[in-house]
Protein backbone atom coordinates (compact mmCIF):
# COMPACT_ATOMS: atom_id res chain seq x y z
CA UNK A 1 0.00 0.00 0.00
CA UNK A 2 2.57 2.14 0.66
CA UNK A 3 4.02 1.66 -2.70
CA UNK A 4 1.04 2.21 -4.34
CA UNK A 5 0.93 5.83 -2.58
CA UNK A 6 4.68 6.22 -3.63
CA UNK A 7 3.80 5.63 -7.31
CA UNK A 8 1.19 7.65 -7.05
CA UNK A 9 3.42 10.82 -5.82
CA UNK A 10 6.34 9.59 -8.47
CA UNK A 11 3.91 9.81 -11.02
CA UNK A 12 0.83 12.72 -10.16
CA UNK A 13 2.69 14.89 -7.63
CA UNK A 14 3.33 17.74 -10.34
CA UNK A 15 -0.51 17.28 -11.73
CA UNK A 16 -1.65 17.35 -8.38
CA UNK A 17 -0.02 20.47 -7.07
CA UNK A 18 -0.35 21.93 -10.36
CA UNK A 19 -3.98 21.69 -10.43
CA UNK A 20 -4.85 22.68 -6.74
CA UNK A 21 -2.48 25.87 -7.18
CA UNK A 22 -5.03 26.82 -9.76
CA UNK A 23 -7.88 26.79 -7.21
CA UNK A 24 -5.91 28.40 -4.38
CA UNK A 25 -3.44 30.68 -6.64
CA UNK A 26 -1.07 30.25 -3.57
CA UNK A 27 1.78 27.49 -3.72
CA UNK A 28 2.73 27.07 -0.13
CA UNK A 29 -1.14 26.15 0.37
CA UNK A 30 -1.66 24.06 -2.67
CA UNK A 31 1.54 22.21 -1.28
CA UNK A 32 -0.41 21.72 2.22
CA UNK A 33 -3.25 20.43 0.64
CA UNK A 34 -1.69 17.96 -2.31
CA UNK A 35 0.65 16.82 1.01
CA UNK A 36 -2.45 16.50 3.20
CA UNK A 37 -4.07 14.60 0.35
CA UNK A 38 -1.56 11.60 0.42
CA UNK A 39 -1.41 11.19 3.59
CA UNK A 40 -5.13 10.70 3.50
CA UNK A 41 -4.18 8.22 1.03
CA UNK A 42 -2.10 6.34 3.28
CA UNK A 43 -4.68 6.18 5.89
CA UNK A 44 -7.53 5.38 3.84
CA UNK A 45 -6.03 2.98 1.08
CA UNK A 46 -5.69 0.08 3.40
CA UNK A 47 -8.83 -0.11 4.19
CA UNK A 48 -10.85 1.07 1.20
CA UNK A 49 -8.10 -0.42 -1.19
CA UNK A 50 -6.52 1.34 -4.10
CA UNK A 51 -8.93 3.89 -6.52
CA UNK A 52 -9.34 2.93 -10.05
CA UNK A 53 -7.79 6.71 -10.66
CA UNK A 54 -5.48 7.67 -8.37
CA UNK A 55 -4.50 10.44 -9.61
CA UNK A 56 -7.92 11.51 -10.19
CA UNK A 57 -8.36 10.71 -6.46
CA UNK A 58 -5.37 12.74 -5.40
CA UNK A 59 -6.73 15.72 -7.20
CA UNK A 60 -9.95 15.83 -5.74
CA UNK A 61 -8.93 15.11 -2.23
CA UNK A 62 -6.64 17.73 -2.89
CA UNK A 63 -9.03 20.32 -4.35
CA UNK A 64 -11.66 19.58 -1.55
CA UNK A 65 -9.26 20.56 0.83
CA UNK A 66 -8.17 23.74 -0.49
CA UNK A 67 -11.71 24.71 -0.57
CA UNK A 68 -12.67 23.83 2.56
CA UNK A 69 -9.52 26.07 3.68
CA UNK A 70 -10.48 28.93 1.50
CA UNK A 71 -14.01 28.79 2.76
CA UNK A 72 -12.69 29.13 6.37
CA UNK A 73 -9.70 31.85 5.23
CA UNK A 74 -11.78 34.38 3.27
CA UNK A 75 -13.18 36.52 6.29
CA UNK A 76 -9.44 36.88 7.13
CA UNK A 77 -6.87 39.15 5.62
CA UNK A 78 -4.50 37.45 3.37
CA UNK A 79 -1.02 37.91 4.12
CA UNK A 80 0.01 37.81 0.53
CA UNK A 81 -0.74 38.79 -2.97
CA UNK A 82 -2.92 35.82 -4.51
CA UNK A 83 -1.06 34.03 -7.76
CA UNK A 84 -1.64 35.99 -11.12
CA UNK A 85 -3.47 33.42 -12.64
CA UNK A 86 -5.82 33.03 -16.50
CA UNK A 87 -9.18 32.37 -15.90
CA UNK A 88 -10.03 28.89 -16.47
CA UNK A 89 -10.36 27.96 -19.37
CA UNK A 90 -13.37 25.70 -21.16
CA UNK A 91 -12.59 22.52 -22.07
CA UNK A 92 -11.82 18.70 -21.07
CA UNK A 93 -10.43 18.39 -17.64
CA UNK A 94 -7.97 16.44 -18.50
CA UNK A 95 -6.63 19.28 -21.39
CA UNK A 96 -6.60 21.59 -18.16
CA UNK A 97 -4.73 19.33 -15.97
CA UNK A 98 -1.82 19.11 -18.68
CA UNK A 99 -2.30 23.11 -18.91
CA UNK A 100 -1.63 22.84 -15.45
CA UNK A 101 1.77 21.16 -15.16
CA UNK A 102 3.14 23.16 -17.55
CA UNK A 103 2.55 26.28 -15.78
CA UNK A 104 4.23 25.09 -12.89
CA UNK A 105 7.22 24.27 -14.62
CA UNK A 106 7.23 27.88 -16.80
CA UNK A 107 6.39 29.21 -13.44
CA UNK A 108 9.44 27.20 -10.93
CA UNK A 109 11.61 28.23 -13.67
CA UNK A 110 10.81 32.22 -14.26
CA UNK A 111 14.12 34.08 -15.68
CA UNK A 112 13.58 36.45 -12.51
CA UNK A 113 14.22 33.72 -10.56
CA UNK A 114 17.91 33.14 -10.16
CA UNK A 115 19.02 29.75 -11.06
CA UNK A 116 19.42 27.82 -7.59
CA UNK A 117 15.62 29.02 -7.15
CA UNK A 118 15.17 27.83 -10.09
CA UNK A 119 16.27 24.23 -9.36
CA UNK A 120 15.23 24.22 -5.73
CA UNK A 121 11.21 25.51 -6.65
CA UNK A 122 11.40 22.58 -9.63
CA UNK A 123 13.10 19.16 -7.57
CA UNK A 124 10.70 20.81 -4.60
CA UNK A 125 6.89 21.68 -6.54
CA UNK A 126 7.26 19.55 -9.72
CA UNK A 127 9.49 16.42 -8.86
CA UNK A 128 8.05 16.46 -5.39
CA UNK A 129 11.05 16.13 -3.31
CA UNK A 130 11.31 16.95 0.32
CA UNK A 131 13.35 20.21 1.17
CA UNK A 132 15.48 17.67 2.85
CA UNK A 133 16.15 16.10 -0.13
CA UNK A 134 16.86 19.10 -2.74
CA UNK A 135 19.34 20.67 0.70
CA UNK A 136 21.16 17.60 0.05
CA UNK A 137 21.95 18.54 -3.57
CA UNK A 138 22.84 21.94 -2.84
CA UNK A 139 25.54 20.66 0.10
CA UNK A 140 22.95 23.17 2.50
CA UNK A 141 21.19 22.71 5.57
CA UNK A 142 17.54 21.60 5.48
CA UNK A 143 16.73 24.95 7.39
CA UNK A 144 18.36 27.03 4.84
CA UNK A 145 17.07 25.62 1.98
CA UNK A 146 13.48 25.89 3.51
CA UNK A 147 14.48 29.83 4.01
CA UNK A 148 15.53 30.22 0.39
CA UNK A 149 12.53 28.35 -1.36
CA UNK A 150 10.21 30.36 1.02
CA UNK A 151 11.86 33.64 -0.37
CA UNK A 152 11.41 32.43 -4.15
CA UNK A 153 7.76 31.51 -3.10
CA UNK A 154 7.46 35.40 -1.64
CA UNK A 155 9.07 36.89 -4.89
CA UNK A 156 6.93 34.98 -7.07
CA UNK A 157 3.96 36.12 -5.20
CA UNK A 158 5.13 39.71 -4.81
CA UNK A 159 6.68 40.61 -7.90
CA UNK A 160 3.70 38.72 -9.55
CA UNK A 161 5.25 35.87 -11.20
CA UNK A 162 2.26 34.81 -13.57
CA UNK A 163 1.18 31.32 -12.99
CA UNK A 164 0.66 30.39 -17.11
CA UNK A 165 2.37 29.30 -19.80
CA UNK A 166 4.68 32.21 -21.23
CA UNK A 167 3.04 34.11 -24.08
CA UNK A 168 4.53 32.35 -27.84
CA UNK A 169 6.50 35.83 -28.49
CA UNK A 170 8.20 35.02 -24.65
CA UNK A 171 8.01 31.15 -25.37
CA UNK A 172 11.36 29.76 -26.83
CA UNK A 173 13.19 31.82 -24.62
CA UNK A 174 11.23 30.57 -21.61
CA UNK A 175 11.55 26.89 -22.59
CA UNK A 176 15.56 27.07 -23.09
CA UNK A 177 15.72 28.48 -19.34
CA UNK A 178 13.41 25.60 -18.86
CA UNK A 179 15.82 23.08 -20.24
CA UNK A 180 18.88 24.37 -17.99
CA UNK A 181 17.87 23.56 -15.34
CA UNK A 182 16.00 19.82 -16.57
CA UNK A 183 19.82 19.40 -17.77
CA UNK A 184 21.36 20.98 -14.58
CA UNK A 185 19.59 18.66 -12.62
CA UNK A 186 20.24 15.68 -14.55
CA UNK A 187 24.27 16.72 -14.29
CA UNK A 188 23.95 17.15 -10.66
CA UNK A 189 22.51 13.71 -10.67
CA UNK A 190 24.89 12.17 -13.20
CA UNK A 191 27.95 13.08 -11.28
CA UNK A 192 26.89 13.56 -7.85
CA UNK A 193 28.70 17.24 -6.01
CA UNK A 194 29.86 15.23 -3.39
CA UNK A 195 29.18 12.29 -1.09
CA UNK A 196 29.87 8.44 -1.32
CA UNK A 197 27.63 7.81 -4.59
CA UNK A 198 29.10 8.49 -8.04
CA UNK A 199 25.60 9.34 -9.18
CA UNK A 200 22.22 10.58 -7.56
CA UNK A 201 19.54 8.48 -8.93
CA UNK A 202 16.64 10.08 -7.48
CA UNK A 203 18.04 13.57 -9.65
CA UNK A 204 19.02 11.62 -12.61
CA UNK A 205 14.92 10.01 -12.48
CA UNK A 206 13.15 13.42 -11.58
CA UNK A 207 15.67 15.14 -14.82
CA UNK A 208 14.73 12.14 -17.10
CA UNK A 209 10.48 12.49 -16.03
CA UNK A 210 10.64 16.17 -16.38
CA UNK A 211 12.08 15.80 -20.09
CA UNK A 212 9.60 13.13 -20.60
CA UNK A 213 6.59 15.35 -19.08
CA UNK A 214 7.65 18.81 -21.60
CA UNK A 215 7.87 16.45 -24.75
CA UNK A 216 4.35 14.90 -23.93
CA UNK A 217 3.19 18.47 -23.51
CA UNK A 218 4.96 20.07 -25.93
CA UNK A 219 4.89 17.50 -28.55
CA UNK A 220 6.16 20.23 -31.17
CA UNK A 221 9.43 21.71 -29.79
CA UNK A 222 12.76 19.88 -31.23
CA UNK A 223 15.10 21.10 -28.43
CA UNK A 224 13.04 19.22 -25.64
CA UNK A 225 12.69 15.97 -27.86
CA UNK A 226 16.89 16.98 -27.94
CA UNK A 227 17.74 17.61 -24.77
CA UNK A 228 15.38 13.87 -23.60
CA UNK A 229 16.90 12.30 -25.99
CA UNK A 230 20.40 13.52 -24.80
CA UNK A 231 19.65 12.43 -21.07
CA UNK A 232 18.64 9.17 -22.03
CA UNK A 233 21.65 8.36 -24.60
CA UNK A 234 24.00 9.05 -21.54
CA UNK A 235 21.33 7.38 -19.01
CA UNK A 236 21.64 4.35 -20.96
CA UNK A 237 25.80 3.47 -19.90
CA UNK A 238 24.50 3.70 -16.07
CA UNK A 239 24.77 -0.01 -15.84
CA UNK A 240 28.45 0.09 -16.85
CA UNK A 241 29.86 3.17 -14.61
CA UNK A 242 30.54 1.42 -11.88
CA UNK A 243 32.65 -2.31 -11.62
CA UNK A 244 31.61 -5.46 -9.12
CA UNK A 245 33.72 -3.84 -6.54
CA UNK A 246 32.62 -0.14 -7.10
CA UNK A 247 34.84 1.60 -8.65
CA UNK A 248 34.75 3.79 -11.66
CA UNK A 249 35.42 2.43 -15.14
CA UNK A 250 36.06 4.66 -17.60
CA UNK A 251 34.21 4.52 -21.25
CA UNK A 252 37.31 2.72 -22.49
CA UNK A 253 37.05 0.19 -19.86
CA UNK A 254 33.50 -0.52 -20.04
CA UNK A 255 31.19 -3.35 -20.44
CA UNK A 256 28.82 -2.24 -23.69
CA UNK A 257 26.91 -5.50 -23.24
CA UNK A 258 25.48 -3.69 -20.35
CA UNK A 259 24.71 -0.75 -21.97
CA UNK A 260 20.59 -0.41 -21.87
CA UNK A 261 19.40 -0.98 -25.79
CA UNK A 262 15.93 0.12 -25.31
CA UNK A 263 16.97 3.59 -23.96
CA UNK A 264 19.69 4.14 -26.60
CA UNK A 265 17.01 3.04 -29.14
CA UNK A 266 14.66 5.81 -27.59
CA UNK A 267 17.30 8.51 -27.67
CA UNK A 268 18.29 8.03 -30.85
CA UNK A 269 15.15 8.25 -32.80
CA UNK A 270 13.96 11.03 -30.85
CA UNK A 271 16.75 12.06 -31.92
CA UNK A 272 16.86 11.57 -35.43
CA UNK A 273 13.02 12.96 -35.36
CA UNK A 274 14.42 16.78 -33.61
CA UNK A 275 16.80 17.10 -36.58
CA UNK A 276 13.89 16.71 -38.91
CA UNK A 277 12.50 19.07 -37.62
CA UNK A 278 14.93 21.81 -37.46
CA UNK A 279 18.88 22.45 -37.87
CA UNK A 280 21.06 20.96 -34.71
CA UNK A 281 20.34 22.99 -31.42
CA UNK A 282 23.25 22.31 -28.74
CA UNK A 283 21.63 19.81 -27.19
CA UNK A 284 20.79 17.70 -30.28
CA UNK A 285 24.80 18.22 -31.19
CA UNK A 286 25.82 16.74 -27.49
CA UNK A 287 23.06 13.90 -27.56
CA UNK A 288 24.78 13.15 -31.65
CA UNK A 289 27.63 12.61 -29.60
CA UNK A 290 26.58 10.32 -27.62
CA UNK A 291 24.83 8.36 -30.38
CA UNK A 292 28.31 8.33 -31.82
CA UNK A 293 29.91 6.57 -28.58
CA UNK A 294 26.49 4.33 -28.20
CA UNK A 295 27.47 3.37 -31.51
CA UNK A 296 30.37 2.08 -31.29
CA UNK A 297 30.87 -1.63 -30.84
CA UNK A 298 33.65 -1.38 -28.78
CA UNK A 299 36.00 1.50 -27.24
CA UNK A 300 38.69 1.22 -30.08
CA UNK A 301 35.92 1.33 -32.67
CA UNK A 302 34.91 4.99 -31.40
CA UNK A 303 34.80 7.43 -34.58
CA UNK A 304 36.77 10.18 -32.71
CA UNK A 305 36.80 12.17 -36.31
CA UNK A 306 33.34 12.33 -35.95
CA UNK A 307 32.66 13.00 -32.46
CA UNK A 308 35.80 15.93 -33.10
CA UNK A 309 33.68 17.25 -35.90
CA UNK A 310 30.78 17.48 -33.91
CA UNK A 311 32.37 19.22 -31.36
CA UNK A 312 33.31 21.62 -33.96
CA UNK A 313 29.80 22.28 -34.59
CA UNK A 314 28.93 22.77 -31.03
CA UNK A 315 31.88 25.17 -30.73
CA UNK A 316 29.49 27.38 -32.67
CA UNK A 317 26.33 26.88 -31.35
CA UNK A 318 27.37 26.92 -27.59
CA UNK A 319 31.19 28.69 -27.44
CA UNK A 320 32.12 27.39 -23.84
CA UNK A 321 35.53 26.72 -22.97
CA UNK A 322 33.99 23.00 -21.42
CA UNK A 323 33.39 22.06 -25.11
CA UNK A 324 36.77 22.67 -25.93
CA UNK A 325 37.80 21.01 -22.81
CA UNK A 326 35.84 17.72 -24.18
CA UNK A 327 36.97 18.54 -28.10
CA UNK A 328 40.83 18.44 -27.12
CA UNK A 329 40.58 15.19 -24.84
CA UNK A 330 38.75 14.08 -28.25
CA UNK A 331 41.71 15.33 -29.95
CA UNK A 332 43.77 13.28 -27.72
CA UNK A 333 42.17 10.06 -27.93
CA UNK A 334 42.08 9.96 -31.86
CA UNK A 335 45.67 11.15 -31.98
CA UNK A 336 47.49 10.15 -28.81
CA UNK A 337 48.13 11.45 -25.61
CA UNK A 338 50.32 13.97 -26.83
CA UNK A 339 48.54 15.40 -29.49
CA UNK A 340 45.77 16.31 -26.34
CA UNK A 341 48.10 17.30 -24.02
CA UNK A 342 48.62 20.15 -27.00
CA UNK A 343 45.24 20.58 -27.70
CA UNK A 344 44.93 21.15 -23.52
CA UNK A 345 47.54 23.69 -23.29
CA UNK A 346 45.67 26.49 -24.28
CA UNK A 347 42.72 25.88 -22.34
CA UNK A 348 45.01 25.84 -19.00
CA UNK A 349 45.08 29.66 -18.58
CA UNK A 350 41.23 29.58 -18.91
CA UNK A 351 40.25 31.22 -15.90
CA UNK A 352 36.30 29.51 -16.72
CA UNK A 353 38.20 26.50 -15.99
CA UNK A 354 40.92 27.00 -13.17
CA UNK A 355 38.80 25.17 -10.35
CA UNK A 356 37.48 22.34 -12.92
CA UNK A 357 38.81 19.42 -12.10
CA UNK A 358 38.07 17.24 -14.91
CA UNK A 359 40.96 19.48 -17.06
CA UNK A 360 43.07 18.79 -14.21
CA UNK A 361 41.90 15.04 -14.45
CA UNK A 362 41.84 14.86 -18.20
CA UNK A 363 45.97 16.65 -18.47
CA UNK A 364 46.74 13.94 -15.94
CA UNK A 365 45.52 11.13 -18.28
CA UNK A 366 47.76 12.30 -21.00
CA UNK A 367 50.41 12.92 -18.96
CA UNK A 368 50.76 9.10 -17.47
CA UNK A 369 50.15 8.15 -21.30
CA UNK A 370 53.15 9.83 -22.40
CA UNK A 371 54.95 8.59 -18.93
CA UNK A 372 55.62 12.41 -17.50
CA UNK A 373 55.27 10.69 -13.92
CA UNK A 374 55.92 13.65 -11.80
CA UNK A 375 53.74 16.20 -13.71
CA UNK A 376 51.08 13.15 -13.83
CA UNK A 377 51.15 13.34 -10.04
CA UNK A 378 50.82 17.03 -10.19
CA UNK A 379 47.77 16.87 -12.10
CA UNK A 380 46.21 14.42 -9.85
CA UNK A 381 46.44 15.77 -7.25
CA UNK A 382 45.12 18.72 -8.81
CA UNK A 383 42.15 16.58 -9.88
CA UNK A 384 41.83 15.19 -6.56
CA UNK A 385 41.50 18.54 -4.63
CA UNK A 386 38.94 19.93 -7.31
CA UNK A 387 35.97 16.77 -6.05
CA UNK A 388 34.34 15.49 -3.50
CA UNK A 389 32.54 12.61 -5.08
CA UNK A 390 34.04 9.31 -2.64
CA UNK A 391 34.15 7.40 -5.62
CA UNK A 392 35.97 9.85 -8.31
CA UNK A 393 38.70 10.64 -5.39
CA UNK A 394 39.44 6.92 -5.08
CA UNK A 395 39.66 6.75 -9.13
CA UNK A 396 42.20 9.34 -9.07
CA UNK A 397 44.05 8.49 -5.59
CA UNK A 398 44.64 5.12 -7.28
CA UNK A 399 46.14 6.65 -10.05
CA UNK A 400 47.90 9.11 -8.09
CA UNK A 401 49.48 6.11 -6.46
CA UNK A 402 50.50 4.44 -9.88
CA UNK A 403 52.30 7.26 -10.90
CA UNK A 404 53.92 8.23 -7.74
CA UNK A 405 55.20 4.68 -7.47
CA UNK A 406 57.25 5.33 -11.09
CA UNK A 407 59.08 8.38 -10.00
CA UNK A 408 62.41 7.47 -10.11
CA UNK A 409 64.42 7.40 -6.98
CA UNK B 1 -3.17 45.08 -11.86
CA UNK B 2 -0.66 45.95 -9.91
CA UNK B 3 2.08 48.87 -9.45
CA UNK B 4 5.98 48.50 -10.65
CA UNK B 5 8.65 51.19 -10.02
CA UNK B 6 11.29 51.38 -13.31
CA UNK B 7 14.65 52.71 -11.96
CA UNK B 8 16.82 53.70 -14.50
CA UNK B 9 20.26 52.80 -12.89
CA UNK B 10 23.61 54.34 -15.14
CA UNK B 11 27.03 56.02 -15.08
CA UNK B 12 25.90 59.63 -15.18
CA UNK B 13 28.92 60.37 -16.88
CA UNK B 14 28.34 58.56 -20.17
CA UNK B 15 24.79 59.16 -20.20
CA UNK B 16 25.96 62.97 -20.65
CA UNK B 17 28.93 61.63 -23.25
CA UNK B 18 26.37 60.92 -26.07
CA UNK B 19 26.88 62.31 -29.30
CA UNK B 20 23.78 63.92 -31.01
CA UNK B 21 22.81 60.44 -32.80
CA UNK B 22 23.15 58.31 -29.56
CA UNK B 23 20.85 60.77 -27.73
CA UNK B 24 18.70 60.56 -30.77
CA UNK B 25 18.54 57.32 -30.45
CA UNK B 26 18.13 56.99 -26.95
CA UNK B 27 15.04 59.92 -26.83
CA UNK B 28 13.83 57.17 -29.69
CA UNK B 29 13.93 54.26 -27.71
CA UNK B 30 12.29 56.20 -24.72
CA UNK B 31 9.27 57.40 -26.94
CA UNK B 32 8.94 53.65 -28.65
CA UNK B 33 8.54 52.27 -24.92
CA UNK B 34 5.91 55.17 -23.60
CA UNK B 35 4.07 54.26 -27.00
CA UNK B 36 3.99 50.82 -26.04
CA UNK B 37 3.05 51.36 -22.16
CA UNK B 38 0.40 53.72 -22.96
CA UNK B 39 -2.31 54.37 -20.28
CA UNK B 40 -0.28 51.99 -18.02
CA UNK B 41 2.70 54.90 -17.19
CA UNK B 42 1.47 56.37 -14.18
CA UNK B 43 4.27 58.57 -14.04
CA UNK B 44 8.14 58.98 -15.14
CA UNK B 45 10.93 61.27 -15.77
CA UNK B 46 15.32 62.01 -15.72
CA UNK B 47 16.69 62.59 -12.80
CA UNK B 48 19.14 65.52 -12.28
CA UNK B 49 22.66 63.89 -11.55
CA UNK B 50 23.35 62.55 -8.10
CA UNK B 51 25.81 65.73 -6.88
CA UNK B 52 22.64 67.41 -7.48
CA UNK B 53 21.37 65.66 -4.66
CA UNK B 54 21.09 66.70 -1.19
CA UNK B 55 20.18 63.97 1.51
CA UNK B 56 18.53 64.38 4.55
CA UNK B 57 19.21 61.66 7.79
CA UNK B 58 19.44 61.49 11.01
CA UNK B 59 22.03 62.85 12.95
CA UNK B 60 22.22 59.89 15.78
CA UNK B 61 20.19 62.19 18.54
CA UNK B 62 16.45 64.45 17.69
CA UNK B 63 18.59 66.55 14.92
CA UNK B 64 18.54 66.41 11.63
CA UNK B 65 21.89 66.43 8.87
CA UNK B 66 21.79 67.79 5.88
CA UNK B 67 24.14 66.65 3.46
CA UNK B 68 25.19 67.59 -0.45
CA UNK B 69 25.15 64.72 -2.79
CA UNK B 70 22.86 61.30 -2.95
CA UNK B 71 22.47 58.55 0.08
CA UNK B 72 24.83 55.99 -1.68
CA UNK B 73 28.19 57.59 -3.49
CA UNK B 74 28.14 55.12 -6.42
CA UNK B 75 29.90 55.42 -10.08
CA UNK B 76 26.27 54.50 -11.14
CA UNK B 77 22.77 55.87 -9.63
CA UNK B 78 19.29 56.28 -10.83
CA UNK B 79 19.31 58.44 -13.36
CA UNK B 80 15.38 58.05 -13.89
CA UNK B 81 12.55 56.03 -13.35
CA UNK B 82 8.98 54.83 -14.24
CA UNK B 83 6.08 54.58 -12.53
CA UNK B 84 4.20 51.35 -14.70
CA UNK B 85 0.45 49.42 -14.04
CA UNK B 86 0.50 46.36 -15.51
CA UNK B 87 -0.83 42.63 -14.23
CA UNK B 88 2.34 40.48 -13.90
CA UNK B 89 6.38 40.72 -14.50
CA UNK B 90 6.22 39.28 -17.99
CA UNK B 91 4.11 42.10 -19.03
CA UNK B 92 6.75 44.84 -17.35
CA UNK B 93 9.65 42.33 -18.10
CA UNK B 94 8.45 42.83 -22.11
CA UNK B 95 7.73 46.86 -21.98
CA UNK B 96 11.54 47.32 -19.55
CA UNK B 97 13.33 45.61 -22.72
CA UNK B 98 12.37 48.51 -25.24
CA UNK B 99 13.87 50.79 -23.01
CA UNK B 100 17.49 51.90 -24.25
CA UNK B 101 19.24 51.61 -20.89
CA UNK B 102 18.67 47.41 -20.89
CA UNK B 103 21.01 47.62 -23.50
CA UNK B 104 23.89 50.02 -23.30
CA UNK B 105 26.84 48.35 -21.01
CA UNK B 106 26.96 50.83 -17.86
CA UNK B 107 23.39 50.70 -17.27
CA UNK B 108 20.00 48.78 -15.91
CA UNK B 109 16.77 49.12 -15.39
CA UNK B 110 15.71 47.46 -11.61
CA UNK B 111 11.67 46.01 -11.91
CA UNK B 112 10.66 46.78 -7.69
CA UNK B 113 6.89 45.96 -7.60
CA UNK B 114 5.16 48.84 -5.30
CA UNK B 115 3.40 47.36 -2.40
CA UNK B 116 -0.04 46.95 -2.58
CA UNK B 117 -1.91 47.67 0.68
CA UNK B 118 -5.38 47.49 -0.43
Amino acid sequence: MVAAVAQAHRRDWAQVLATTVQLTRDLDLAEECAQDAYEQALRTWPETGIPERPGAWLITTARNRARDVLRRQSTFHRAIPLLVTEEALPGPEDTLLHDDRLRLIFTCCHPALSREAQIALTLRLVCGLSTAEVARVFLVRESTMAARITRAKKKISAARIPYRVPSPDQLSERVSVVLKVVHLIFTTGHTAPAGPQLARRDLIDSAISLARMLNLLMPGNAEISALLALLLLIDARAPSRLSPAGDLLLLSEQDRTRWDRQLIEEGTSLLTGALHRQAPTRYAVEAAIAAVHTEAPAWEETDWSQIIALYDVLRQLWPTPVVGLNRAVAIGLRDGPAAGLEALAPLLADPALATYGYLSAARADFLRQCRQWQDAADAYEEALALTSNDVERAFLTRRLIEARANLPG
Amino acid sequence: MANYMLLIFGDAQQWAAMTPEQAQAHDAAHEAFRAAAGSQIAGGGALEPAPVATTLRSDGGDGIITTDGPFLETKEAVGGYYLLEASDLDEVMKLASLLPEVRASHSAVEIRPVVDHE
